[in-house]
């Protein structure tokens, strides 16, 4: 097991005042929510947070981790010593309104009922005696832009918090096949019925929220059900008009580039988006104009040539000449 | 065999009465009532029996039941947030497309 530096977790001293820690855990509570900070990672760093807070704003129960001194390295391979909570008031159970099922092994086999065989839990072998619904649970499930566009089966692995057979909470791996449908758009749910944390003595399961994410694209971007692509062209291509093949989730079309084109033109692909079942969405192509580079003496003379030849001034509009 | 899972797609083409809402959300009508009073939630119809919300509201629901939660941050400070989140997220879509734009110079 590692041990955790709960002091490291909130940036703090380990004489720090108990209204410093509270600062501190609202400040980084704050700033890695995990409805906030859209990192992969703050999730994770927010429930760090929660952790050390729980310990930390509880001066019994930070008395008794601060006996451990600071000889600790967070990483390190940790196993309390035998007795080390003697005299201390937390025996079984003492958790907050936090969700300790989220806490680390750590945390667990110093301050949950499990880690102390011989203490006794208040709740054990009574849960049958009550019957309570399920926690929702909420994650998040990362798809390609093609997943979204033709639909798509995923298998995804969660932590579903479990009451064991002594009544303690665990959390356990649980696969789910999971059906995405045709044109589902970033930042949408999928509701699985059934599919949270178990209920307790015969309530019913909470509900499975997943939210959808996109990973990054090559070329790619999106806006809610349209798709974005930056298209290179020549300056023949612009200056005359052509016909270019563009790339688009759905293979490959054919657009007809107007002579007389400029960067930054906006074209519009009808129904090349995210389409689902009633909505649809379109891709939309941005023209960008590519230089070539002079390479050979005849590039060099061709770019010389339209020098000579054309009368332009791009920066006309600005008041200068050329 | 497993059997099929139970899936619902909250996307803005489905609509939920109040009642729905506060079977899918685990909150009392009351909350939503305090929702629609600082103009989080905006449902179409006039009374409640009418009141028809977009599925997408559902969300707005949850996360400012965690803002509460988590942070403690009082209703008009969530409606401000989730507006601010809106926002954000809004400049983040504009920013990747410009990003991919200017990154057009860097690739050759």
């Amino acid at each position: 097991m590692e041990f955790k530096d709960y002091y490291t977790t909130l940036g703090i001293d380990r004489n720090a005042t108990q209204d410093e820690v509270k600062r501190a855990y609202r400040k980084l509570a704050r700033k890695f929510h995990p409805d906030i900070n859209k990192e992969d990672s703050a999730e994770q760093r927010f429930k760090e947070i929660g952790e050390a807070y729980e310990v930390l704003q509880d001066t019994e129960k930070r008395a008794a981790y601060d006996k451990f001194g600071k000889d600790w390295q967070a990483g390190q391979d940790f196993k309390p010593p035998p007795d080390w909570d003697n005299g201390f008031e937390f025996n079984g159970g003492g958790y907050t309104e936090n969700d300790a099922s989220q806490f680390s092994d750590f945390f667990e086999s110093l301050f949950g009922a499990q880690g102390r065989p011989g203490a006794q839990d208040p709740f054990a072998g009574q849960q049958a005696r009550y019957a309570g619904k399920g926690q929702d649970l909420h994650a998040k499930i990362v798809i390609n832009l093609g997943d979204s566009y033709l639909g798509s089966k995923q298998s995804l692995t969660l932590q579903r918090p479990t009451v064991d057979d002594s009544g303690h909470v665990i959390t356990r791996p649980h696969t789910l096949q999971v059906s995405i449908p045709r044109g589902i758009t970033e930042g949408q749910q999928i509701r699985l019925a059934g599919q949270g944390a178990e209920g307790m003595g015969g309530g019913t399961n909470g509900d499975l929220f997943l939210e959808v994410a996109f990973s990054k694209h090559n070329f790619f971007t999106h806006d809610l059900r349209d798709i974005m692509l930056t298209l290179p062209i020549a300056p023949w291509e612009a200056a005359l008009g052509a016909s270019i093949q563009v790339p688009t989730l759905g293979g490959t079309v054919e657009l007809k580039i107007p002579p007389n084109s400029q960067t930054g033109k906006k074209m519009r692909l009808k129904g090349r988006g995210l389409c689902s079942a009633k909505l649809s969405g379109d891709q939309y192509v941005t023209l960008a104009i590519m230089v070539p580079k002079p390479v050979t003496e005849k590039d060099t003379e061709l770019y010389n040539s339209m020098k000579e030849n054309m009368s332009f001034n791009p920066r006309s509009h600005l008041g200068v000449h050329l | 065999m497993k059997p099929e899972l139970q899936c619902t797609i909250i996307d803005e083409s489905s609509e939920y009465s109040l009642r729905e809402l506060c079977n899918v959300c685990k909150v009392h009508a009351q909350f939503i009532q305090d929702l629609i009073d600082e103009g989080i939630l905006s449902p179409q119809g006039q009374s409640p029996q009418e009141w028809r919300f977009a599925a997408i509201e559902i969300k707005r629901i949850q996360v400012s039941i965690r803002l509460q939660q988590d942070l403690r941050i009082n209703l008009p400070g969530t409606a401000l947030a989730l507006d601010l989140l809106d926002e954000i997220t809004q400049l983040k879509r504009s920013k990747s497309y410009l990003d991919q734009f200017y990154a057009l110079d860097n690739d050759r």
